[in-house]
């Protein structure tokens, strides 16, 4: 064994999962995961936990690891997130707890990820459960979006002893664990399904199909439902189109629209009604991780993919992870290129794009170098449907029916930062709806805040 | 779950449901839609809400069969349950938010096309619950698709039924009557909403713009979530992009680009017109559709 590096993970061969749904990376066994936590230093003053945004006591979970005392390890975990399986999966730990670790100075860093996803998996196998307060405080809470904010708040307060109730607005809970992330990155039935069901067994309620600011607004929840407190964690649903002509042609879509299809709605599926095109050749625009979600996506249900991203392969957003597993997969990279039209067909469909070609020039607002046009570098690619991934907003459905609830000029809720509280009284926000899109774990810190914040303010009231 | 009270067939295609839904019905308004899911592997389907009952809890919707799913939703009854039951979505009716003494000077016309008559229902009943009475023109291919006649005869002002074949009241499309009404009648109205086809729309909102009526129609693209999620249901709206679920349904009339929300709605025809045959001819389908490679 060398100490320096990491236990490598087992995965699917690149030219076999590129042609399925099932998850891609299958994870450490226990003789895997005992010898990567033998790696962790155990250092006294643990820079991972100060990297992790829910503070998670790394040092210890790893070292029950290295014991093979699985059930304490997921205690620990426990303490601090409520949805392990999902981080293990979906966090960018490289920028993180891994990002800090003593051990990533000469070698590689502990793979903290997979080792907490290893003890998520085996508490799921073992039906551990996570614990139930001990008794009931009296106050009702609800919260707004099943997502990872909502769903972390919510169990937070829970173990606190509150009544709560999480209000979804789709038909299945979980917000983009659900509808954004696809099954090979995150697997539903078994890992999101059964967070939801350890957030539940703290006694948390969830009703599906209820759209806060439509069916009900936030003054009715508390007036009229008789609720102490509010969480929204309604995340950052609305996708933004490029503005270029030809948008509204048929096969152009929002990466929220095709993700939506195929994940919630398993569109990819026979036996599910929810159609979903299977196309040729696609171009997916943009360079983030939900961009790379589509790619993948559309890649598995049979075309050839293009990533068009106006920058260079430097400046991806997405997780370094992410971008190295499309690449396997057979995605093709299209960087530094622009889309300047869509090209549309008699009968309203697409028929291609018509690009330009970008060269970096100095650094702009957000510290990258700002993609400038090379005169005279048009070009034409042939396709049959674009995936446009150019980020989310927040759903204004709340804000503009919540009076007193304000909001910043990009539409984000206005909320402090260490304890979700927005400018309404009794009313605490966090996750995308309050940050714009970012990341599941950074929603869960958001919702950690709120849950704190919530519990002081309800008991000073 | 969400259990359907009544189910009716209104016609050959079209079906009429109550369904206990106490929190839409409470809230709901004229002009706003719901969206409801059969089952587990079932699509979300976008319907209008054509009446309610806040004290009972019901909400009313009416359908008519396009496709596979709406096939299988024919064929619940009374006691059945829809998995999924999600409204009130969208914005209600401008009518709603205008001041009723404004309203009570407003000369009203509305035109129903087919199953568009369920959501001009709910408006025309508020009005007149407002003492408001409009004028409505109901216009249907043939007179077995004319639907929720006495219930829209005791709200309305006055009611003009049409037939494209003329075997019902009279011949000819809903423009033809409005045209009559202002030219020949000499009416003279205010404002105009118009729900039904994408084609009846667009032709009453030229008609109106020559005869300079203000004219509001309700658009029903695909959706998926319709909470301004996908942006599926994306319409070009004057030089704005509108996403019908969240800024609608109801838009001015005259600056919606119905031609291209026409070719937005075939999307999806060669989809759900296999998942048809799939559904209808089960395991005896061995080509011959066109689409399919046995």
């Amino acid at each position: 064994m060398d100490v320096m590096k990491k236990v490598p993970v087992r995965e699917q061969e690149p030219n076999v999962r590129n042609k399925n749904f099932d998850e891609v990376c299958l994870g450490y066994n226990e003789d895997e995961a005992v010898e990567e936590a033998t790696r962790c230093l155990n250092c006294k003053n643990a820079r991972c936990i100060q990297g992790c945004p829910v503070s998670i006591n790394i040092p210890e979970f790893i070292h029950h690891v290295t014991e093979h005392k699985f059930e304490e390890a997921y205690k620990t975990i426990g303490q601090s997130s409520a949805l392990p399986a999902v981080c293990g999966r979906v966090c960018p730990q490289e920028s993180q707890c891994e990002g800090v670790c003593i051990r990533g100075i000469k070698g590689e860093a502990i793979s903290i990820g997979k080792l907490e996803r290893f003890v998520a998996d085996w508490a799921r196998e073992n039906d551990v459960k996570p614990e139930k307060a001990k008794e009931m405080n009296g106050k009702k809470v609800a919260v707004i979006g099943s997502g990872p904010s909502g769903l972390t708040c919510a169990g937070d307060l829970a173990k606190l002893g509150y009544d709560v109730t999480i209000f979804e607005a789709l038909h299945e809970a979980g917000g983009v664990l659900v509808y954004g992330i696809p099954e090979f990155r995150l697997p539903k039935s078994t890992v999101v399904a059964h967070e939801i069901e350890n957030v539940k067994s703290l006694g948390v309620k969830i009703e599906t199909n209820v759209v806060i600011g439509k069916s009900m607004t936030i003054d009715q929840l508390i007036d009229e439902e008789g609720f102490d407190a509010v969480y929204i964690g309604s995340g950052a649903g609305l996708p933004r189109f490029m503005g270029i002509p030809g948008e509204n042609a048929n096969g152009v879509f929002s990466a929220n629209e095709y993700l939506t299809r195929s994940n919630l709605m398993k569109a990819f599926k026979d036996d599910y009604d929810t159609p979903i095109a299977r196309f040729k050749k696609v171009a997916v625009v943009g360079g983030g991780n939900v961009a790379m979600d589509a790619a993948r996506t559309a890649l598995r249900l049979g075309a050839e993919v293009h990533i068009v991203y106006r920058r260079s392969e430097e400046e991806l957003p997405a997780r370094a992870e992410e971008v190295h597993h499309a690449k396997e997969e057979g995605i093709v990279f299209d960087l530094l290129t622009n889309p300047t039209e869509i090209l549309v067909d008699e009968n309203g469909w697409v028929k291609g794009i018509k690009c330009v070609k970008m060269e970096l020039g100095e650094p702009d607002a957000s510290g990258r170098r700002r993609p400038v046009e090379v005169e005279g570098s048009e070009f034409e690619m042939e396709l049959d449907a674009v995936i446009m991934s150019l980020g989310t907003s927040p759903n204004p459905l709340i804000h503009s029916t919540t009076e007193g609830l304000e909001v910043n000029k990009r539409q984000c809720i206005i909320a402090e930062e260490e304890t979700g509280k927005t400018t309404k009284t009794g009313v605490y926000a966090g996750g995308d709806a309050v940050t714009g899109a970012a990341t599941v774990i950074l929603a869960m810190g958001a919702g950690k805040a709120g849950a704190k914040g919530i519990h002081e303010y309800l008991s000073n009231k | 779950m969400y259990k359907i009270q009544k189910a009716e067939r209104l016609s050959e295609k079209i079906f009429l449901m109550d369904v206990e839904a106490p929190r839409v019905a409470k809230h709901c308004q004229p002009g706003q839609f719901i969206i409801v899911k059969m089952d587990e592997k079932g699509e979300r389907i976008p319907l209008t809400i054509c009446d309610y009952d806040r004290e009972k809890g019901l909400v009313t919707i009416v359908f008519q069969i396009v496709g596979a799913s709406t096939e299988k939703m024919a064929k619940l009854q009374a006691g059945d349950s829809f998995s999924d039951f999600v409204g009130p979505l969208g914005c209600a009716s401008e009518l709603i938010h205008t001041d009723i003494d404004e309203l009570k000077k407003k000369k009203i016309v509305f035109i129903a096309g087919g199953v568009g008559t369920a959501p001009v229902y709910p408006q025309v009943k508020w009005l007149h619950e407002h003492g408001v009475d409009a004028d409505v023109i109901v216009g249907a291919k043939t007179k077995e698709l004319i639907m929720l006649e006495d219930e829209m005869k005791a709200v309305a002002g006055n009611l003009y039924i049409t037939t494209d074949d003329g075997s019902y009241v009279r011949k000819g499309m809903g423009t033809d009557v409005l045209k009559n009404l202002v030219n020949k009648e000499g009416k003279k109205y205010d404002l105009c909403i118009a729900i039904g086809p994408l084609i009846m729309m667009k032709f009453v909102c030229l008609l109106t713009k020559e005869l300079g009526i203000p004219t509001v129609v309700s658009m029903n693209p695909i959706m998926v979530d319709g909470t301004g999620m996908c942006g599926a249901c994306r319409l070009q709206v004057g030089d704005e992009i509108k996403f019908a679920c969240v800024d609608g349904p109801e838009f001015d009339g005259h600056k919606v680009d119905f031609d291209q929300a026409m070719k937005r709605q075939q999307m999806y025809k060669t989809e759900e017109g296999r998942a048809m045959l799939k559904l209808q001819e089960g395991d005896t389908h061995h080509g011959g559709c066109g689409n399919c490679n046995e």
